[in-house]
């Protein structure tokens, strides 16, 4: 981690935890962190869609919170311990959000549907039984242009009663 | 009854099956364009032009070309030899004449964000820093802007390969409007304006092409809803013989109309990989979508209706301009949305006398096209609309206009009349959605609260959007216009070895469900478990050669398909599996995937006649074996499409204060004949309203007067997100489409073509009362507070030519 | 689009970004929350050489009440979500607590931070409202400046505009904590849940035995940078509540505020809703219920 301190670098070497396993590797600063999930890890469930942090679709975990990965970089995740949708899926953490999402059809091209299981993981561990309020305004920052939203919105309510 | 009909009467139709696509996309296991990656791929960037009308004197890209990871700079006279150009022609519309194009601009440029040149580099990131490099001489030119001003007498053609602006002109004239006016107790006029938008699906447009020199063989993955139009495309401009160009479309990320037409773009693409002999991809990103992706609904309207004093439509008059881009839309043209907002205007409803004009101009602009629902929701807002000005005007309840005037109930088997506008239509049912609607939503309770929340200076509105809509259309479109688009949808089911079916169709999905609900029509077909069945599309070297998707077809033309394929299987089996049982073959069933006796016993498996008839046909007493795999296309015929119907209706609440609108409920009772999957077909509906939602509340496309977008960005591009959109309650009236044997119309499209016109007479129904009225959508707070505040953006009046 | 390239460093101390910064000066930019910069960056509208993450320096960690309770100091790497969900917030800096549920979303609060939405001042921001409501106290870092504070109503000058120096890091802000009978109220008018607001209204004052005293009123998102209200403070000083005073301190702050035309409107939309959200977040913390003719706040169903 020191070698960065001072030094102005175009790249730099990063040790972290990806879905549980540690990787060791080489990044060029300028890359964003969901670009290199994608290319450089093979991980393809985060999506990118703007570029400019607003439509949700490249949501992914940073040391236990959701975050942008087109806002940050890869290089800042040296240290840290990231998890994408394929860990979540594999560890069985959103096995009753995917039943649900399955069940209600909250999704129909799917573009949307990591980043937005994602934020909708992060407000159940958060908040056991949202209101359909709360569960609209917390993916308030993930788009969808396929659903309408009602459908995840009955998904999300529906995992959320699963587990209680 | 048909073995077609027999099946499409009950079991595994109809019931709401889960996706099996979506068990992939919640473990992220989705597989879009981008997610492709070829060995020596190389990556495109465009550079676009940022001006709406210019000359290039010089282009230079030697700097770029000599960027760290560029393999190539491409120009469009670099692409000239071995692409060819292109004209959008329809056929059956000569004066319908568009400029040419081709894949990348050559010397001049006719809209913001048009592609003038190609960066080919190891990364997108190294692209784009070469393409800052790239040095070009512009001479800005004088670009036409408005519709309006592009169709005046003098005003310079906005492409020097076109005489004037003037893209479309047709009118259409039935009974005497004239005297319908004259002798009408009461006439409404109106004016409406329909903000420029475009679809942005969540995934942008994207195409991986690449060329192998040594076979002579080109294989594109495209995002893209038609992937066989895409086919006919590369193989004609690029002079290769369609048996060696292969389309396939990947998991595609929404598409909604915008990935149905051929981009110059994407053509470029595929032409770099042609050039330089190795993989090329191009993904979009969202900046440069929404200044290339098609536009659409840019129109406006000038209006009026004649009623008499017991509230009878006499007559309609309806005047529409449209606002296109610089060229039309390639293949498929850019009138589409603006016929059908002329041909459907009123479609609903009896109205004996009718005049109708609808323009289409050419504007510097970036090129209009289909967008889900071309063009209906603006004629459904406009007759509407006026249909609730008139019932204000007269003191009658909305709905009861409406009843007054809808189409009647008919018998099944009525002839087709035709419409308003002169479409035939069959028996709708618009009476019967509109008697479930009411009771959905207790519109009586809801009058009532409105009156009582009005004394206390809360305003909401309640406005009802009945709506006739063409689903399938496209057999009798394109082939009389000459553009090479399939109208028919094909089906190919073979049995394999291990007893399973494998259906290949040409039916493309993009998240509507197609693929299940063909699954589910396969399985009961063929007597199969549905897990049995597995439905694959979106290849050209696999599928049988059909539309793909568009005009709500998938289910309805597919499905048809599918039954008529499943019916000459099933009797190749019950034939091959009676010679195995030395049976007779009446009396054979298939249940389960078993072939069953007579008397109920089972005889063998599919698999085992499977087996026998692959691997072991000798043992088949039969001079000529069945084949166990069976191909069947459909188009509609005795009409080019499938009229269904509905009614909508919106509640809303304006802040007369703020002018925040805010949409309380949605309700709509739709009829699209036979359902095959309730769950899906109700997502369908929702996903529309709320993108019917999105261009009547927030989304348009800001032009400055240089015609540049200002406001293109997903931040200032105001999409529906959750926190703003309401419950839609979903509900059904069946009317089987009496053409086919599966009985399904097409309803992927329906929520938009009621929802706009909903809003619309919600929000003027909320300000009915302050005699004021919201006229140019979107319905922005700013436009609410201007029409309240100011008299001069009011709508003013409308103008229409004397009778 | 892809960020132009630039260089990275990672200073483990607030003395190594400070030298960083002297260094390069505005060839460089800070990173911390990074929620505005990247997205400029990736849009190709802002190149800059060299950036310098802070997210690792720990003393700009930690929201922290004085030992005499008399503010409460945010650093500069607290997120939006720590702000939005910290006690010491809710109970000493109810205003912030209350403006924090119209900050973005929730991805881009456990990145973002107070801070840096202060730094970036954003005219439709939340933060730099509050903090020219509040009386905050910005704290500005150079190597060659030293520390200096600088009061937040002489902070923000415009566009993106702050008294923030090239060479300066703002290191933290501190708030007053508020005290007994002093009432606050903030709401904002936004086209969708967590947008940037089209005009917003944050609100502080003293409230005793029914008479206003002290009234800070600011309105942010119509014009360059937040407008705090002098002619609102004068009106009020003194005056027992009633719908009248509101629709009169309404009057005059509007009066006081000179919009830009943009996408959202005209000027003359802007003060229209100015002056509805101004007598409406009045009449909420100072009314009765029913003095609210028209519901309004949340406006999702």
């Amino acid at each position: 981690m020191d070698d960065l301190s001072v030094r102005c670098v175009e790249h730099a070497n990063i040790q972290f935890t990806l879905n549980g396993k540690d990787v060791n590797c080489l990044v060029p600063v300028r890359r964003n962190l969901v670009d290199f999930l994608r290319q450089d890890m093979g991980l393809t469930a985060a999506h990118v869609g703007c570029e400019v942090g607003v439509c949700g679709a490249c949501n992914v975990r940073v040391d236990g919170a959701v975050v942008r990965g087109c806002l940050m970089l890869a290089v800042q995740v040296d240290g840290l311990s990231v998890e994408t949708l394929e860990g979540l899926a594999e560890s069985g953490e959103i096995a009753a959000l995917q039943r649900a999402f399955v069940t209600r059809n909250a999704m129909q091209c799917g573009f949307c549907t990591p980043g937005m299981l994602m934020t909708a993981n992060e407000l159940l561990q958060a908040k056991a039984c949202p209101s359909r309020l709360e569960i609209r305004d917390a993916i308030s920052g993930n788009y969808c242009r396929c659903t309408g939203y009602q459908a995840i919105v009955d998904a999300i309510e529906m995992a959320a009663g699963e587990d209680a | 009854m048909s073995a077609a009909a027999q099946t499409a009467a009950a079991g595994l139709i109809g019931r709401s099956v889960a996706r099996a696509d979506a068990e992939r996309f919640v473990a992220g296991r989705g597989r879009y364009l981008d997610d492709l990656v070829l060995a020596d791929m190389q990556h495109v960037v465009f550079y676009r032009s940022p001006f709406a009308r210019a000359r290039m004197h010089t282009i230079n890209v030697d700097a770029a070309a000599a960027m760290p990871g560029v393999s190539a700079v491409v120009t469009g006279a670099d692409l000239a030899t071995v692409c060819a150009g292109w004209t959008t022609r329809f056929a059956m519309w000569p004066e319908h004449v568009s400029a040419p194009q081709n894949p990348l601009a050559i010397d001049e440029v006719f809209w913001q964000g048009e592609a003038v040149a190609a960066v080919v580099a190891a990364t997108r990131a190294q692209a784009e820093d070469a393409l800052e490099l790239i040095e070009i001489d512009w001479e800005e030119g004088e670009p036409v802007v408005d519709p309006t001003t592009a169709l005046e007498p003098g005003c310079p053609p906005c492409h020097p390969a076109i005489e004037h602006n003037l893209a479309l002109e047709r009118k259409i004239g039935k009974g005497d409007v004239a005297a319908a006016f004259a002798g009408a107790a009461q006439v409404v006029r109106r004016r409406f304006s329909f903000g420029r938008q475009t679809g942005v699906p969540l995934e942008p447009r994207g195409i991986l092409a690449s060329f192998d020199r040594r076979t002579g063989e080109l294989d594109i993955q495209q995002s893209h809803q038609a992937p066989f139009q895409m086919q006919e495309i590369y193989a004609s401009l690029l002079g290769l013989p369609l048996e060696r160009v292969r389309v396939a479309s990947p998991d595609v990320g929404g598409a909604f109309g915008i990935k149905l037409h051929a981009y110059a773009d994407e053509i470029a693409v595929v032409a770099i990989a042609m050039l330089l002999g190795r993989p090329v991809k191009f993904q979009a990103d969202r900046l440069e979508s929404f200044v290339s992706d098609v536009h659409a609904r840019d129109a406006s309207v000038e209006a009026q209706l004649a009623v008499d004093a017991e509230g009878h439509l006499l007559g309609l008059d309806v005047d529409l301009l449209f606002c296109f881009g610089a060229v039309s839309a390639y293949p498929r043209s850019s009138i589409g949305e603006a016929l059908q907002a002329l041909d459907l205007c009123g479609s609903a409803y009896r109205i004996d006398a009718f005049r109708g004009r609808v323009r289409g101009a050419f504007v510097n602009k970036v090129p209009t096209g289909a967008y889900r629902a071309v063009g209906q929701p603006i004629a459904c807002a406009v007759i509407e609309q006026l249909i609730d000005d008139a019932a204000a005007a007269i003191g009658m309840d909305p709905v009861t206009m409406r009843r007054r005037n809808h189409l009647p109930a008919r018998p099944a088997e009525a002839p087709m009349l035709p419409a308003a506008g002169g479409i035939p239509l069959g028996p709708l049912s618009l009476d019967a959605c509109m008697d479930q609607l009411l009771e959905n939503m207790d519109y009586r309770q809801l009058r009532a609260t409105q009156d009582a929340l009005r004394q206390r200076g809360v305003y909401r509105g309640i406005g009802l959007c009945t709506f006739v809509e063409l689903t399938g259309v496209g057999a009798g479109l394109y082939g009389p216009n000459q553009v090479r688009v399939a109208g028919k949808e094909g089906v190919r089911l073979s049995l394999l070895p291990s007893g399973h079916i494998q259906c290949r169709t040409s039916a493309t999905d993009q998240g509507q469900g197609t693929r299940t609900g063909l699954t589910q029509i396969v399985a009961q077909a063929m007597g199969s478990p549905l897990e049995t069945v597995a439905v694959a599309a979106g290849d050209t070297s696999r599928d049988p050669l059909g539309g793909g998707a568009w005009a709500s077809r998938g289910i309805s033309l597919a499905g048809e398909a599918a039954l008529l394929a499943a019916a000459q299987l099933r009797a190749n089996i019950l034939s091959i599996a009676a010679a195995l049982g030395e049976q007779s073959q009446d009396g054979l069933d298939i249940v389960d995937g078993m072939i069953i006796g007579r008397d109920g016993e089972a005889l063998m498996s599919l698999a085992e006649v499977a087996l026998k008839a692959h691997y072991d046909s000798t043992a088949i007493k039969l001079d000529v074996i069945p084949e166990l795999t069976v191909e069947r296309s459909y188009a509609p015929t005795g009409k080019p499409y499938f009229a269904a119907n509905g009614v909508q209706a919106a509640q809303v609440e304006v802040d007369i204060e703020t002018g925040m609108i805010r949409v309380l409920d949605v309700w709509v009772v739709e009829d699209c004949g036979r359902i095959v999957n309730p769950l899906l077909t109700d997502e369908q509906i929702r996903g529309g309203v709320v993108q019917g939602i999105g261009a009547a509340l927030f989304e348009q496309c800001i032009y400055s007067e240089n015609g540049q977008m200002s406001n293109a960005s997903l931040a200032d591009y105001l999409i529906p997100m959750a926190s703003e959109m309401p419950q839609i309650h979903v509900g059904h009236v069946t009317t089987p489409e009496r053409e086919t044997s599966l009985g399904a119309k097409g309803v992927g499209e329906a929520g938009t073509v009621g929802a706009i016109g909903a809003i619309w007479c919600a929000v003027n129904d909320a300000l009915r009362p302050l005699g004021q009225g919201v006229w140019q959508q979107p319905f922005t707070p700013a436009h609410v507070l201007d029409v309240l505040h100011h008299p001069e953006m009011r709508q003013g009046e409308a103008r229409l030519p004397p009778f | 689009m892809k960020a132009s390239g630039f260089q990275y460093a990672r200073p483990s101390s607030l003395e190594e970004a400070c030298a960083l910064l002297a260094e390069h000066g505005s060839d460089a930019r800070i990173l911390a929350g990074g929620q505005s910069m990247f997205a400029t960056l990736n849009l190709r509208l802002s190149a800059p050489s060299l950036l310098i993450d802070i997210n690792r320096i720990e003393e700009l960690k930690g929201i922290v009440l004085a030992e005499d309770a008399s503010h409460v100091r945010i650093g500069a790497l607290v997120r939006h979500a720590e702000t939005a969900s910290s006690p010491l917030v809710e109970q000493h800096l109810p205003l912030l607590h209350m403006a924090m549920r119209h900050v973005a979303h929730p991805a881009v609060r456990n990145r973002g931070t107070t801070c840096g939405s202060l730094a970036l001042a954003d005219p439709s921001a939340e933060m730099p409202a509050c903090a020219i409501t509040l009386d905050a106290l910005l704290v500005l870092q150079s190597r060659d400046g030293g520390v200096r504070e600088v009061p937040a109503v002489d902070y923000f000058f415009g566009l993106y505009e702050t008294a923030r120096q090239d060479d300066e890091i703002l290191i933290e802000a501190l708030y007053p904590a508020c005290q007994p009978q002093e009432v606050f109220g903030f709401d904002e008018l936004a086209r969708r849940h967590g947008d940037f607001a089209m005009v917003g209204v944050a609100l502080r004052a003293c409230y005793a035995e029914g008479i206003i005293s002290d009234l800070r009123l600011t309105t942010f998102g119509t014009d360059p940078m937040p407008i705090l209200s002098t002619a609102a403070a004068a009106l009020a000083q003194g005056q027992a509540w009633s719908v009248a005073l509101g629709e009169e301190i309404a009057r005059a702050a509007v009066a006081e505020l000179n919009p830009d035309h943009n996408h959202f409107g005209s000027p003359e939309v802007k003060r229209l809703q100015a002056a509805a959200l101004i007598r409406r977040v009045l009449a909420a913390t100072f009314g009765a219920p029913a003095d609210s003719t028209i519901p309004y706040g949340a406006s999702h169903g």
